[in-house]
């Protein structure tokens, strides 16, 4: 009764086409049919309902997998189309991880049996989709049979399934790899050697080494075949192994140009092309011929050949830019090319033209070319100049003042989003490149003065990197009012906290520069009402300092301070300024914010009263200067130490000191937080913005004696950052400022810590060593000095790790292909050993499989010995060549020693003659 | 290799999935899939090929061709040619239309096991193993004749709506 009023799936089509809007309803409603209906003893009503479910999980995506065991049923009706049903079912929505799928396994060896051949097929089809380690290792011996069949379409799939077995189950090499490359030689059926190419393009991909012995199979096909399908996957095939041999790309260029010009094929054309510009690149008559054959595929009408013409061009561009060169027009006219891929493809060939004579004409033309174009497409043409230009630091570039205002240039483009890339290039070229920093500063304050900047939320990562450039290197700017007006104009509150912060930074900075800077004058017009008898205390200092500054190379800035005076009014001024902006900040909610503000803010209390005195001139007026002057140098001093790149690694160089246990759980750090971190909070100083710029030096050098922080927690800091390095941001700003929250002091714990000063210092003259010798190396006019460090400037990636299922595959694979007789004795003792650990229970079943796996291959190989033979005697040589590479690995001691058992073997079976050629390729080919 | 095969109508309404390397696990990338895909394909006399990176993972692009009210879209992998790849949906396409003469999408909506068939043959476990129609034909004909068979051999057809139709 129940399968009377059954639904049929085309009824829920109909149902699904006629629900306008409640179709989750109306699926819902289905799916609690199903549920029932699946249910049944009834295999025609389950199959249905499994039917039906399939239909949904593929157009609406309902969830299955509660169903997989009913799946399993229906494959197990013997009725062909509820089988048919199941199978679909299971290959729709099981993974390898479905709990129920080692059931099928019985299931599908009985199909792989049967006598009906479309049963064959759906059981392969579903092997080749779902098939995990258990299941390949199970129904290899079928698979393997099948190979063999009369029946061509089932013989294809087995084919085709070959691969899922290599895949999960990769001893299956030993078993069925023989019969797939007999498969190649299947001249009189196409099918089957597009099967078998097919397949072996895959296998390639992945590890083509493996597969040069078998060269000569595929040059046959590659000359003999006359299906477009076949010669594309050949031509994949020998893209992968031309590079490994160079023989073999002397032999293969004829028949590939050959092709190449006769092809109707547009399809194989490309190919032929893209092999050619790929693996055969030094081969200049066929890049040349190739060459001919892009052009022709760029001036075609279809778009798609426009494409791939130019994706090719990009595919010889590092090698052979005089194809390029030859089509620059058209290059240059495809950027205003409707078709989006037919543009990006020759935006990058524009920036594989790129060169250092270029780069300005280029980027000039690409910017110009990005204002005009849309916003999606804008941003790709000024990322891609970003990256190019920034490319192995800062390579091409030779005038790196036309760089910064280009980057300037850039950030006021309409479109623009490349704000956190322009912001990391801008303070990077400011550390790296010491001669074009009044440039930078130009360019940063052009961007800080403009109020209509301030609203584009996009453009607030360049504006926190031109203040805080501006507040680093504030010797080079011209009017210092003018920078601190502009840093502390009313729009700032459109920025984000972090980036008023670094707003209200610099402009800390900045006061102090120029408080500094009016002092000095101030004790210098002194100095010279005075005249030499009385040499002032701060005079003197002020002497010292400059003398000091002048080796950080600020010659230029202080001239530059000279020109424009800065005026008691404009002191005045300045420190008015400060209460009326940064006055209502010390209440902010953001921390940073606050605590800046009320740094500075501090700061202007305690110097007012002497400065406000020293404005006036009094007697006591020479005192109260050298008290104000103290107190600015002792922060001019903190701002104006340089920072630095630091190496990457710099950090692992500084040695331990003694006594410190670093392998220590990281618990120990909540105890010495939790006593350190209420009493640093405490305190309000200037040591808070130290904190922030991360300069080390004052604090080491002036303020030893105050305390210092337990040597366990920096250590233990130092430690997390060496195990977790990943986490910690990779910029040298960013280590050096690291480093100062190390070394920070927490102020009111009174500890011994010479180690800890130690450890700085350390670093700093590390860091020093790291750059200094090439910074001191001489001054080229042309390009000024970019810092680089040896080593550090990229994180060190760790060696990747080899997969492991590969290898084994390719190990396996490359056994077979020695075709030595000792094949055998490994097999079955693998197999044994397989079958011991992984399935306890089989391991007796799975023997005697392979056992007879190994009759049948030996019945084959004793009727086909020849190729076998010959094989084995390449494969002899290819090992020879294959030495080197084995002594590389390491933990693999055991199957080295395998080989080496085999290579002693044969080397005594072959004339020395054969082994001294350590090629892999046989002498048929060439 | 190909890595998947979906079939839509220009409103982003699946017609038919397949995916080789079962990778969209979720319900949500499903979704977003069909949603994104239709705005991402382009206005006519354009190049038809698409980077996927993003969605199917590495080293993978997409190929999409246009009939009328559908989509058919492969995904591959650089095993496979870009033109190629063009021609075997071509090759589907000119199955599917000998098939069910003069394809349209009522057809491919209501033969949803039928399509599943016909691409079977043409695409096993993400390899091209057939490129003829008139082979695909051959088999799918053979299984359409095992179906009846089997249903005759079973009881008569049970349901209302099969009973209704006949």
């Amino acid at each position: 009764m129940d399968s009377l009023f059954q639904r049929s799936l085309d009824d829920i089509i109909k149902g699904l086409r006629h629900q306008q809007a409640g179709e989750s309803a109306f699926v819902s409603k289905v799916l609690e049919e199903v549920r029932r209906e699946i249910k049944s003893t009834d295999s025609h009503t389950k199959s249905t309902a499994l039917q039906k479910l399939t239909y949904l999980h593929s157009i609406c995506f309902v969830d299955m997998s509660w169903a997989a065991f009913h799946a399993i049923e229906c494959i197990s009706y013997p009725n062909f189309t509820h089988k048919k049903v199941g199978y679909l079912a299971i290959s729709q929505s099981f993974q390898e991880s479905t709990p129920v799928i080692l059931l099928i396994s019985n299931q599908l060896r009985k199909d792989l049996k049967s006598n009906v051949e479309v049963e064959v097929s759906l059981a392969l089809e579903c092997l080749s989709r779902i098939g995990n380690l258990d299941l390949c290792r199970d129904l290899t011996p079928e698979v393997f049979t099948l190979m063999a069949s009369s029946r061509i379409p089932v013989r294809k799939k087995a084919i085709g399934v070959v691969l899922r077995l290599f895949g999960k189950y990769p001893d299956a090499v030993r078993v069925c790899f023989k019969r797939l490359v007999e498969s190649l030689e299947s001249s009189d059926s196409p099918p089957i050697v597009s099967a078998v190419i097919g397949v072996f393009c895959e296998l390639a991909s992945k590890d083509p080494k493996a597969y040069l012995p078998l060269a000569p199979e595929f040059y046959k096909i590659l000359v003999d075949s006359r299906n477009n399908w076949v010669l594309i996957k050949v031509l994949k095939i020998f893209t992968k192994l031309a590079p490994l041999e160079p023989r073999l790309a002397k032999k293969i260029v004829e028949p590939i140009c050959e092709l190449m010009s006769k092809t109707g094929a547009k399809s194989l054309m490309f190919e032929c092309i893209r092999t050619i510009l790929t693996s055969l690149a030094e081969h200049e008559s066929a890049v040349k011929l190739a060459a001919g054959r892009i052009n022709e595929l760029l001036i075609d009408e279809d778009p798609n050949l426009r494409y791939l013409g130019l994706h090719a061009l990009a595919i010889v561009a590092p090698k052979h830019i005089w194809a390029v060169l030859e089509n620059k027009e058209f290059v240059i006219k495809s950027l205003s090319d409707p078709d989006p891929n037919i543009k990006l493809e020759s935006l990058r060939l524009v920036m594989e033209m790129v060169s250092e004579s270029n780069v300005v004409e280029i980027c000039r033309v690409l910017v110009n070319y990005a204002t005009k174009s849309e916003p999606e497409f804008c941003n790709v043409i000024l990322g891609s100049i970003l990256s190019t230009c920034s490319n192995n630091v800062y390579e091409i570039i030779v005038d790196f003042d036309w760089y910064v205002s280009l980057l300037g240039e850039m950030s006021r483009i309409q479109h623009c989003q490349k704000g956190e890339e322009i912001e990391n290039q801008l303070i990077d070229i400011g550390m790296r490149v010491q001669d074009v920093r009044p440039e930078l500063v130009r360019v940063g304050r052009d961007l800080l003065m403009d109020p209509a900047l301030l609203g584009n939320p996009f453009l607030h990562r360049i504006l926190s990197a031109a203040a805080w450039l501006c507040g680093e290197y504030v010797e080079f700017i011209r009017n210092p009012v003018e920078l601190m007006e502009s840093l502390l104009q009313p729009r700032t509150s459109l920025l984000p906290p972090s980036v008023r912060a670094v707003y209200l930074e610099s402009a800390f900075k900045a006061l102090v520069f120029c408080l500094h800077s009016y002092l000095k004058s101030a004790t210098s017009s002194d100095h010279s009402a005075l005249g030499l008898s009385d040499p002032g205390v701060s005079s003197q200092s002020y002497d010292e300092f400059s003398g000091a500054h002048g080796e950080n190379g600020e010659a230029s800035g202080t001239t530059l301070i000279q020109e424009n005076h800065i005026t008691p009014d404009s002191v005045l001024h300045l420190l008015n300024l400060i209460d009326m902006a940064v006055g209502p900040l010390s209440g902010s909610y953001d921390v940073e914010i606050q605590e800046r503000a009320r740094n500075i803010l501090g700061f202007t209390e305690l110097i007012k009263p002497v400065l406000s005195d020293s404005l006036h001139p009094q007697d006591e007026r020479h005192k109260q200067q050298v008290e104000a002057s103290k107190m600015v140098r002792l922060l001019h001093d903190t701002f104006s130490d340089e920072l630095g790149p630091v190496s990457m690694s710099a950090q692992g160089r500084v040695p331990v000191p003694d006594g410190l246990v670093l392998h220590e759980n990281l618990a120990d750090l909540e105890a010495v937080c939790g006593s350190s971190l209420p009493a640093s909070s405490a305190t309000i100083s200037f040591e808070g913005s130290h904190n922030v710029e991360g300069a080390t030096s004052i604090f080491i050098s002036d303020q030893k004696e105050e305390s210092e922080p337990s040597s366990e927690s920096t250590s233990l800091l130092a430690e997390h950052r060496k195990r977790h390095g990943l986490y910690y941001l990779p910029s040298e700003k960013n280590t050096e400022h690291h480093e100062a929250n190390n070394d920070y002091p927490p102020a009111n714990e009174l500890k011994s810590g010479v180690t800890v000063s130690n450890d700085a210092q350390d670093l700093a003259k590390l860091a020093e060593q790291s750059f200094l010798p090439k910074r001191k190396s001489k001054q080229v006019k042309a390009r000024p000095v970019v810092v680089k460090l040896d080593e550090g400037d990229v994180l060190p990636i760790s060696s990747k790790i080899p997969q492991a299922k590969d290898d084994s595959l390719s190990e396996a694979v490359r056994d077979v292909l020695l075709g030595n007789e000792a094949d055998a004795d490994t097999l079955t003792q693998k197999a044994a050993a397989d079958s011991v650990i992984r399935k306890k229970g089989k391991e007796k079943l799975n023997a005697k499989e392979q056992e007879d796996d190994l009759d049948h291959m030996d019945s084959q190989s004793g009727t086909v010995q020849n190729p076998v033979k010959e094989r084995s005697k390449r494969s002899s040589r290819k090992q020879n060549a294959d030495e080197g590479d084995h002594g590389g690995d390491k933990g693999k001691q055991k199957r080295r020693h395998r080989h080496g058992k085999h290579r002693t073997r044969e080397g005594v079976q072959n004339p020395p003659a054969n082994v001294i050629s350590q090629t892999p390729v046989p002498d048929l080919l060439l | 290799m190909i890595k998947a095969v979906m079939v839509m109508n220009t409103q982003g309404k699946p017609r038919l999935t397949k995916f080789y390397e079962f990778l969209v696990r979720k319900r949500q990338t499903q979704f977003s899939l069909f949603f994104f895909l239709p705005c991402l394909i382009r206005a006519e006399n354009v190049s038809n090929f698409m980077e996927a990176d993003s969605i199917f993972g590495p080293d993978s692009r997409l190929v999409y061709k246009h009939y009328a009210t559908l989509y058919f879209v492969f995904v591959f992998d650089s095993s496979e040619n870009e033109l190629a790849m063009l021609d075997l949906i071509q090759v589907f396409v000119e199955t599917l239309d000998k098939c069910f003469r003069n394809v349209c999408e009522l057809d491919i909506v209501f033969n949803y096991s039928k399509l599943h068939t016909i691409l079977d043959e043409i695409i096993f476990g993400g390899q091209v193993l057939e490129t003829s129609s008139a082979e695909v034909m051959k088999v799918v004909e053979e299984i359409s004749r095992q179906e009846s068979a089997s249903n005759s051999i079973g009881l008569v057809t049970k349901t209302v709506s099969g009973w209704r139709n006949r």
